[in-house]
């Protein structure tokens, strides 16, 4: 019985990695830029939810609203001031350490007005969860929240992706820019569009992250950033089904290894597997074999 | 042309990182020598006042500001007016090096830092060298204090560990307890080792001792079930409230509810913005400060800082604010003036620090040997309603 | 090596030493501040390391973020050694010694990595270098070794483990590291170090092979077809790169002398702090790496007045830097308007 919870909690730390991954790999995968500061959208968001919450008594749904708003506001003004500027440099490391430039400037900005000390989140799901075997399973609201919302963005993204003009335009300058600007695509909207997406996606997984684990601080993103990255790497960075399963996998050898290994030395082991993983398969879980060209 | 553009920017650029560092060499006359002539005694504090572990950083630098603030308003340490400066270290040993040298070039003649461990003792490295008194506030760790011009306001880390592990025997508090700590912290890992050997042949046993580090500090599931899984009857974490505010509201959704038990670290956990008080309840911590004390010392302490930074003050801020006082003491028990060499000064100190006998915040009554480490009681206390009582 | 390349190789050694000469004069004429002096020592290690990794960023083209994991390695090594030998050995042999051991290990751990590690590509290869920076800091954290009179004790778990008598030393004592490395790196050691750092990385990329390994980075594939032996060119730059990141981390180590494995000296974002580094100084561009290494480490300590809004308008200055540095449109701008100031010169001449 305890593996079970152990397994269900790996379940629900893996689909808020998920969620992150998701914003990070739509990215890549269209911009074909690492965007560091997603982390801290992430950060933005949460405390945007908690000072409208705050100020509202409460009520968390406009909160998460004001949040999706203002995240996306943001994601596409950083995109704009300093990532577009840089498309298109002489290497792609510019705009990576531009990314990194940002994540700076959003954790600084949020120690100014926040402080430095950590705030207690109010979950935004009261649903106390259920349990089964005479309450010797439970499972959280949160947790079964997480999972359903990765599961219907997973789907949303994927119909809208394959469905959609504007989803074709982004598989098309994803593909080739130079082709697709070409084809009548304007790439610029393209990408800005992309990052509208990624960072909302920013704001809802700030919300399940900071309701599972509520503790917010100007750096509450970055670390689980950071594990998205790996986990969108794993997966098969670029791939939106790669991310949501990248995300899984991590959160479960993460608990899973604490539990059954070793709770010192759990990051080595994570990060291990990480490597073995990309020494099987170099492009990923799901990534698509590079084919190169002379 | 392009041959002559490469050479001049390279010139350039030399010419640029020399008047760089020429431009940070105005303040070099004053620097070493010390004795800041001007009639004042130059405090210096260090902390991370950016990064995570900011709110430590912060909390020393205001509550040593308050504690100058105050000498300063009732006419000085003999008359004479206390200036004070801080500067960031960004919780990196290095950079808190920096931080030192920029505030000897200052003119610092005593020093109340570094905040955190590791950045204390490399300090002490150089102010073991300038024979500069250093007064840590909260620097736990052994060898922050292993040199004579050394010493510190807070508990050793040691101290701490056998501290607790006598607490809970003395007091029959659990039969199987469990740890949680942080691997990649000195302050952590220093007390959870004292504490394991001291727990042999008490009256407990310790059943699950995990780790999470700071990388991987969201999750705490799988500690909390393991250590319900092995029964533990009490959970010590040796580690700060802020870590302690998760650990505690994951226990709750999960149902677990033992004693918990924690060090002066869990102080500041009743003021983290919108943590639900109720979580901490029963929550027993070994301290030496508690804010809602109600002696006139923590009230006046408390309110002053509420009024300046907005925030209730935790145990960092306290330890600084005695730091603060107990320099005045000594400096008036060895009747120091401020023209006296930073050297001189601090032999002065040196052998008064073993002759004072302070009150302050975190203890009525604290005296020091020359070991640098101070001699005063832990106190244990409970949180009930939502505040702390003493738990005797 | 042509003598355009050979003049520029002079003019880098000549701005390191032109550099010295003028701080060393400034110490002694008393014009230094302390504060400027304390971040000599960690100046040169932070170019040492830039170094070191746009041998592997710019000139093996392979992008590294966990490069900060082999100074790991060299720091603790090299303090290891001179903590366990420091009353055995007199100072200048056991610094020299502890050199070699800091950066023999560092060269060691860069082989054994880099086999797995090279085969990767791209931002696959980035993250894998990421995941090994992460392991290091992480596996060193559970070290505990300690000497007593029955030799060496060695645990994974705790220092109790180990059995020690009570008399015993514990020098690597888990996340509380190694204190009490004795402070043997100054600012001329570390000029040293730099200057035959640079004159390795140069001489390298001048060499054949250096072209060999600048021939994989432009076109693997032509490469190969030339004959080039691609895995034994790519290992040895990487193994060299982990080498002299580990020579930076025996200075560090013996600069701080307290010293821990933890994220701010050692984790992924330290590693992309040298990054920084490099990207701002020019990729591949060795005495760029140098030059920016100095002026971004400096940029902080001199914006101490700004208190809290420092590392805000360190990040700004980043940002506005990359941009004006790297974007095409600014290039261009930058080219006509310059192109055209340079025209009218010429013609006023």
């Amino acid at each position: 019985m305890s593996f079970l919870t152990y397994l269900i909690n790996g379940l629900s730390l893996g689909s808020i990695y998920a969620i992150i991954a998701l914003g990070y790999t739509m990215v890549y995968g269209i911009a074909k830029m690492l965007n560091f500061a997603h982390g801290d959208f992430i950060m933005v968001g949460c405390y945007i939810i908690f000072s409208v919450s705050a100020a509202l008594s409460g009520n968390s749904v406009i909160g998460i609203i004001v949040a999706v708003v203002l995240c996306t506001i943001l994601g596409v003004t950083t995109e704009f001031v300093a990532y577009r500027p840089l498309r298109g440099a002489a290497s792609p490391l510019a705009v990576l350490i531009t990314a990194i430039g940002v994540s700076y400037l959003l954790e600084n900005i949020a120690l100014l007005i926040y402080g430095a000390d950590i705030k207690s989140f109010s979950s935004v799901i009261t649903w106390e969860g259920v349990s089964f075997a005479g309450g010797q399973l439970k499972i959280q609201g949160v947790t079964i929240v997480t999972i359903l919302v990765s599961v219907v963005i997973l789907i949303a993204l994927q119909l809208f992706i394959n469905k959609t003009k504007q989803g074709q335009a982004m598989l098309a300058a994803s593909e080739d820019k130079g082709a697709a600007a070409l084809m009548g695509i304007n790439v610029n909207r393209t990408i800005a569009l992309t990052f509208a997406i990624g960072s909302s996606l920013a704001a809802v997984a700030g919300a399940l992250l900071c309701s599972a684990y509520p503790s917010l601080s100007p750096y509450t993103g970055a670390m689980p950033g950071i594990k998205a990255f790996v986990a969108a790497v794993l997966g098969g960075i670029g791939s939106i089904p790669g991310a949501m399963i990248g995300g899984m996998v991590l959160g479960i050898v993460e608990i899973l290894s604490k539990t059954y290994i070793s709770s010192q030395l759990s990051d080595a082991i994570v990060f291990g597997i990480l490597v073995v993983v990309l020494l099987v398969k170099p492009t990923g879980i799901l990534g698509r074999q590079m084919v190169e060209k002379v | 042309m392009k041959k002559v553009k490469r050479v001049l920017g390279a010139a350039l650029a030399c010419v640029m990182s020399v008047t760089m560092l020429a431009g940070c060499g105005e303040g070099a006359a004053t620097a070493t020598t010390g004795g800041s002539g001007s009639g004042t005694f130059k405090i210096g504090a260090i902390g991370p006042l950016t990064g995570a572990a900011a709110a430590y950083g912060n909390a020393v630098v205001n509550g040593a500001q308050i504690a100058v603030d105050e000498i300063n308003e009732a006419g000085g340490i003999n008359g004479v007016q206390i200036e004070y400066k801080s500067e960031d270290d960004e919780l990196n040993a290095e950079k808190s090096v920096n931080a030192y040298n920029t505030l000897k070039d200052w003119g610092m003649q005593l020093l109340v830092g570094s905040t955190t461990s590791a950045c204390s003792i490399a300090v002490s490295e150089y102010t073991k060298e300038d024979n500069m008194f250093q007064l840590t506030p909260s620097g736990s760790a052994e060898d922050c204090v292993k040199y004579d011009n050394a010493f510190r306001v807070c508990f050793s880390d040691p101290n701490q560990g056998i501290a607790s592990a006598q607490y809970i025997n003395d007091h029959n508090l659990a039969t199987k307890v469990g740890i949680i700590y942080d691997n990649s912290d000195v302050y952590s890992s220093g007390i959870y080792q004292k504490f394991v050997e001291e727990a042999e042949g008490k009256n407990f046993e310790v059943v699950s001792a995990e780790a999470y580090t700071q990388d991987n500090n969201t999750d705490f599931s799988v500690q909390l079930q393991k250590a319900k899984d092995a029964g533990a009857d009490l959970v010590f974490l040796p580690i700060y409230y802020s870590d302690a505010s998760l650990i505690l509201t994951q226990a709750n959704t999960m149902g677990y509810a033992p004693t918990f038990f924690g060090v002066d670290g869990m102080d500041g956990i009743l003021s983290v913005e919108n943590f639900d008080t109720a979580l901490a309840e029963g929550v027993m911590l070994l301290t030496p400060f508690a804010a809602d004390a109600t002696d006139d010392l923590t009230v006046n302490f408390v309110k002053k800082y509420n009024e300046k930074y907005g925030e209730t003050p935790n145990q960092f801020a306290a330890d600084a604010y005695d730091a603060v006082y107990i320099i005045k003491a000594a400096i008036e028990k060895a009747g120091a003036t401020p023209d006296m060499s930073v050297s001189d000064l601090c032999e002065a100190l040196k052998g008064a620090m073993t002759q004072i006998e302070t009150k302050g915040l975190t203890s009525a009554k604290m005296t020091w040997d020359a070991s640098g480490e101070p001699n005063k009681e832990p106190k244990a206390v409970i949180i009930k309603n939502g505040a702390y009582v003493s738990a005797d | 090596m042509n003598k355009k390349q050979t003049k520029n190789n002079l003019i880098t050694y000549a701005i390191v030493i032109a550099f010295y000469i003028i701080v060393e004069i400034m110490i002694l004429t008393g014009n230094l501040s302390s504060h400027m002096k304390g971040l000599l020592v960690p100046l040169t290690y932070y170019a040492v390391i830039a170094v070191a990794l746009n041998l592997c960023v710019g000139i093996l083209g392979e992008l590294s973020i966990g490069h900060c994991g082999f100074m790991c390695i060299g720091a603790f090594t090299s303090a290891f050694f001179s903590r366990a030998t420091e009353m055995s050995i007199p100072t200048v042999p056991r610094f020299i010694l502890a050199f070699i051991i800091g950066i023999a290990f560092a060269a060691l751990f860069g082989f054994l990595i880099g086999i797995p590690v090279l085969r990767l590509k791209g931002d696959y290869l980035a993250i894998v270098t990421l995941a090994f920076g992460e392991i290091i800091k992480n596996v060193i954290n559970s070290f505990y070794i300690g000497i007593d009179s029955k030799g060496l004790h060695f645990s994974m778990k705790s220092a109790m483990e180990m059995g020690m008598d009570k008399d015993g030393d514990i020098i690597v004592n888990g996340a509380m590291g190694i204190t009490g490395t004795p402070h043997n790196a100054n600012f001329t050691v570390g000029i040293v170090v730099l200057l035959i750092t640079l004159f390795v990385v140069q001489n390298l990329v001048g060499s054949r092979d250096g072209r060999a390994i600048m021939a994989i980075r432009d076109n693997n594939i032509a490469a190969e077809a030339t004959g080039i032996n691609i895995t034994g060119y790519k290992m040895m730059a990487f193994t060299i790169s982990a080498a002299i990141a580990g020579a930076a981390g025996v200075l560090f180590s013996h600069n701080i002398t307290t010293l821990t494995a933890s994220s701010q000296y050692f984790g992924y974002n330290a590693s992309i702090m040298i990054l920084v580094y490099v990207v701002l100084g020019g990729i591949g561009n060795i005495r760029g790496s140098v030059i920016a290494a100095c002026i971004l480490y400096l940029l902080p300590e001199l914006l101490r007045g700004l208190n809290t809004y420092r590392m805000l308008i360190y990040s700004i200055v980043l940002i506005v830097m990359m941009i004006v540095n790297w974007s095409p449109k600014i290039i261009e701008w930058r080219k006509r308007t310059f192109g055209r100031m340079n025209l009218k010169l010429t013609k006023e001449a």
